[in-house]
């Protein structure tokens, strides 16, 4: 079957050579001149890698900016907390790596189901992301000679990661939040806390501003503008259980869908592989542990199935490394994708450890022997602190226990190659859209995008918005104002009316079960139909159960999470929806009627070679699937195969 | 002080019973800044040992909520101790009983069955309370404004490796910047002071050439705008860096005032 692209999904990339196109596209934009930009009113959503990098860097060149955060301060974004590294085409090591080769293992990596142009613009900005951080004194790990140290990370060939122990992204995040100050210092950016955005306004079709709710006080506010940047980050806590932040939703994103922007792949979902298991029913979120271990960390099971001695009496020869087994080439540095189903389909087959008998081992008991065991807390430390604190075992005598967990979302609203979602005037950046990572992100290549849209896509496409486009001025008092701010009082208002007798967070748990069981690691048709049909009946529990104390008109965290999860439980909906849809398995999607003899994921090019887009058509309407033809010129469609 | 009890339990039941506590919690109830506050008590019964201190909080909420009750209001969001949102004090201790550990890393297998536990919020003149367990730290926001930043505009950096450092001072400046802002060293200051959270950012920079030429213009600009938020003065108690979470090393403190020094000095001569 042909792939068609759908007359709304316009992608407007640029064609000639792939290494001119961003260049050739940013000589081709209109510009808009200095004196001019603080004429224009950008509001930034959220204060992660993206939002930070693009307010900064957007006040820096004299628009006139307000970022909004959901937090305290802005520094507290969820970028905050990614451990691993941040991977950039450098080659300073040497080692045969080139934007060509990142562009390459990016396209593989995400099992060709993104766009060649828009991630071969990633490599070629990847290198100036390092720059920018090094200037801004983000603390890398260097070498004895003062350059900056590498490592090879999550299934790459080179070493292209560039590390600050194991908190990268907090040390990412510092450096934009600080820049972003230095514009809130300088009366570029006016930064807004404790918000949270409620709906986007658009007016005669383009985006024109945004009703957010002040959380301290309950008040809404509304806010013109002439552009809207979404950064606001993945929907994983769908799953309820993930390793996102307990505040990361997906409201602002869904609100933009139901005003008319299309979403993305919903059901492209990255489990990543290392994570601590659950201990009980209490869990209120799983914790990463990077994936950096598993360069010098074994995974392992019993050979024989509920195995109930101790690691250490195992012998070698009763252990299933069932990773280096399976995949001789790569080991244990195998995709995500395929480390999580590896040990699902082990534990599922008996040879889990551990009380619940979901989890495998984690072994560095090799490492340390190699290399001692100051080497090893040199590079793990602080993970085999955190590891123990929350556990209460010792890495260093006994093997992690690990299990995979929701971790990022690929899928998220659709942009063209401006970054710019289905309505005009409406940006989506970082992990908040769909472009980069197909149906599967590489390890340390998260960062890279956030800041690659932040400090250097978005400043340049904007432009093509702002003197693009005649924007006539808007005032607060427009009637679309007002009736989206009503609308956003009288949903609190019904949430509050409720007044059931189940807590918030047992619906998000009940909704977590569905989605884990039914869309997450292995998926099905049947399955897939069911979890849809659950999802609706938890919205009806939610909408006649749900207990919320306390009113709209101050500090009300369950009411905050109520509205969280009231659009988590619709977005779900489309979240099964796209999954059973997508008749194939690609990356992170494995449906199970599509593998290979092998347990393999089947991809189907024939059919399913695109995009899908969802355009929201009205209340208990269902939602049109359109799709953008995917074509791969430079990278050759392939099966991927990692043994 | 109105005194109210509640029972919660809760977590897997499959876990034999030396994995179980029972607490009396007292916690801090304020309705808003400003408003009067009070402790109100909790028991809580058959907790499990492996939850996290937050976990347990929520069982709590859960249980209120179910009551009708307004749940007890506490800042966190990542959950893994880099975020710094989290923060509150447990029988006296700015992130409870564990060295190195935000509250949100600390778990029950820490404490006994039968103890109390009194939990309050930060209080300093610098963090006003919010509401219950939660303060308002935008201060912290305030100083890093005045000067905790590089001033280089996206676009304009030389080649990462242009610019040499010697690895002992990158790992310096990281040890510094690993700061997470939680707080936890103006709370558990007598004075209420924020120098360590100050030091800590003007010794990141400091220790990296990127660093030098803002560097007399930082320090002043920064320490001015930590006494104008109210915050304290540093008298040597080093309660700070018995409590900091990411052991920020309070020597930071006297090169901040060696930096401090240094500045004002060369600000007089030119």
């Amino acid at each position: 079957m042909v792939q068609t692209t759908s007359s709304r999904l316009d992608a407007k990339c640029p064609t000639g050579d792939i290494a001119e196109r961003w260049d050739k596209h940013k000589f081709d934009l209109k510009l808009v001149a200095p004196a001019n930009r603080r004429k224009f009113k950008v509001l930034v959503i959220g204060t992660g890698l993206a939002g930070a990098s693009a307010a900064a860097t957007l006040a820096e060149q004299g628009y006139n900016v307000s970022a909004f955060c959901i937090h305290g301060s802005a520094r507290r974004a969820h970028s905050i907390a990614a451990q691993g590294g941040i991977n950039a085409a450098k080659n300073y090591q040497n080692d045969g790596d080139s934007v060509f080769r990142l562009f390459y293992d990016t396209v593989k990596g995400g099992d060709f189901r993104s766009r060649e142009s828009n991630v071969y613009r990633l490599a070629q900005i990847s290198t100036s992301i390092i720059d920018q951080c090094a200037a801004q004194g983000v603390p890398f790990a260097r070498e004895y000679g003062g350059t900056l140290a590498n490592r090879s990370f999550g299934g790459a060939q080179v070493s292209r990661t560039f590390y600050a122990r194991g908190q990268t992204g907090q040390q990412l995040l510092l450096g934009a939040y600080q820049g972003l100050m230095r514009q809130v210092q300088a009366g570029g950016v006016q930064m807004l806390t404790q918000r949270e955005i409620m709906d986007v306004v658009t007016i005669d079709g383009v985006c024109r501003g945004i009703i957010s709710r002040n959380l301290l006080t309950g008040a809404m506010e509304r806010h013109t503008a002439d552009a809207v940047l979404m950064c606001t980050g993945g929907y994983g806590n769908a799953f309820y259980l993930s390793t996102n932040a307990k505040k990361s939703n997906v409201t602002a994103a869904w609100r933009a869908y139901k005003r008319g922007a299309f979403f993305a792949n919903p059901c492209f979902t990255q489990i990543h592989p290392t994570c601590i298991p659950v201990s009980g029913s209490y869990q209120s979120k799983l914790t990463l542990m990077s994936e950096s271990l598993r360069n010098d960390g074994r995974v392992w099971v019993p050979q024989q199935k509920n195995d109930t001695r101790r690691p250490a009496d195992i012998p070698e020869a009763e252990r299933d490394y069932y990773l280096e087994r399976r995949y001789p080439s790569f080991g244990n540095l195998v995709p995500r994708d395929v480390a999580s189903r590896a040990s699902k389909e082990r534990c599922d087959e008996g040879f889990g450890v551990g009380e619940s008998g979901m989890a495998v081992f984690l072994d560095f008991r090799d490492a340390i022997q190699r290399d001692g065991e100051e080497v090893i807390s040199s590079k793990y430390g602080n993970l085999f602190q955190m590891y123990e604190r929350i556990s209460g075992e010792n890495p260093y005598e006994t093997p992690m226990r690990i299990f995979p967990a929701v971790h990022y979302t690929m899928g998220g609203l659709w942009v063209d190659y401006n970054l710019e979602t289905t309505v005009p005037g409406l940006f989506a950046l970082g992990e908040a859209n769909f472009s980069d990572h197909g149906a599967n992100r590489l390890g340390a290549s998260a960062l890279m995008q956030g800041l690659a849209d932040g400090y250097f896509v978005i400043p340049s496409t904007i432009a093509g918005h702002l003197a693009g486009r005649v924007l006539q001025p808007v005032s607060e008092d427009h009637d679309a104002f007002a009736q989206a701010e009503a609308a956003c009082t009288d949903r609190l208002k019904a949430i509050l009316a409720v007044k059931g007798k189940t807590p918030v967070d047992e619906i998000h748990r009940e909704l977590g079960q569905i989605m884990w069981n039914q869309c997450g690691m292995a998926r099905n048709d049947a399955g897939l139909a069911s979890a849809a049909e659950s999802i609706r009946g938890l919205r009806d529990k939610f909408w006649s159960e749900v207990s919320v104390p306390g009113n709209s008109r101050d500090l009300n965290t369950e009411l905050e999470k109520a509205g969280r999860v009231a659009d988590f439980l619709e977005f779900a909906e489309l979240f099964a929806i796209d999954a059973r849809e997508r008749k194939e398995s690609c990356g992170g999607h494995f449906r199970e009627e599509y593998q290979t003899s092998e347990g393999e994921a089947r991809r189907d090019d024939e059919d399913f070679c695109h995009s899908a887009a969802w355009q929201y058509q009205g209340p208990d309407k269902a939602a049109e699937r359109h799709t953008e033809a995917l074509e791969f010129d430079y990278v050759k469609l392939t099966q991927r195969s990692y043994k | 002080m109105s005194q109210t009890s509640t029972t919660a339990s809760a977590g897997g039941s499959s876990a034999p019973a030396t994995d179980r506590l029972s607490l009396t919690l007292k916690i801090w109830r304020q309705l808003g800044p400003g408003a009067p506050g009070h402790f109100e008590t909790y028991e809580l019964e058959d907790l499990s040992t492996h939850m996290s201190f937050l976990e347990m909080l929520d069982v709590l909420n859960e249980r209120l909520v179910r009551e009708g009750q307004e749940a007890i209001v506490f800042d966190h969001d990542c959950r893994e101790g880099v975020c710094g949102s989290c923060g509150f004090v447990i029988n006296g201790s700015a992130h409870g009983p564990d060295r190195e550990t935000t509250v949100c890393q600390l778990h029950m297998r820490r404490f006994r069955s039968g103890q109390t536990l009194t939990i309050e919020p930060w209080r300093a003149k610098g963090f006003p309370i919010i509401k219950d367990l939660m303060t308002d730290r935008s201060s912290f926001d305030r100083v890093i404004q005045t000067g905790g930043y590089i001033s280089v505009n996206t676009g304009s950096a030389p080649d990462a490796n242009s610019v040499p450092i010697a690895r002992e001072d990158a790992e310096q400046a990281f040890d510094a910047a690993a700061c997470i802002g939680c707080g936890a060293c103006v709370a558990a200051c007598p004075n209420g002071a924020a120098m360590l959270f100050v030091s800590a950012k003007v010794s990141h920079l400091g220790h990296l050439p990127q660093g030098q030429p803002e560097r007399d213009r930082r320090v002043m600009a920064m320490v001015d705008a930590m006494d104008a938020e109210g915050f304290g003065n540093c008298t040597n108690h080093y309660e700070c860096g018995a409590a900091c979470p990411v052991s920020i090393d309070v020597a930071n403190i006297a090169g901040l005032n060696r930096d401090f020094s240094k500045a004002v000095f060369r600000s007089r001569k030119s």
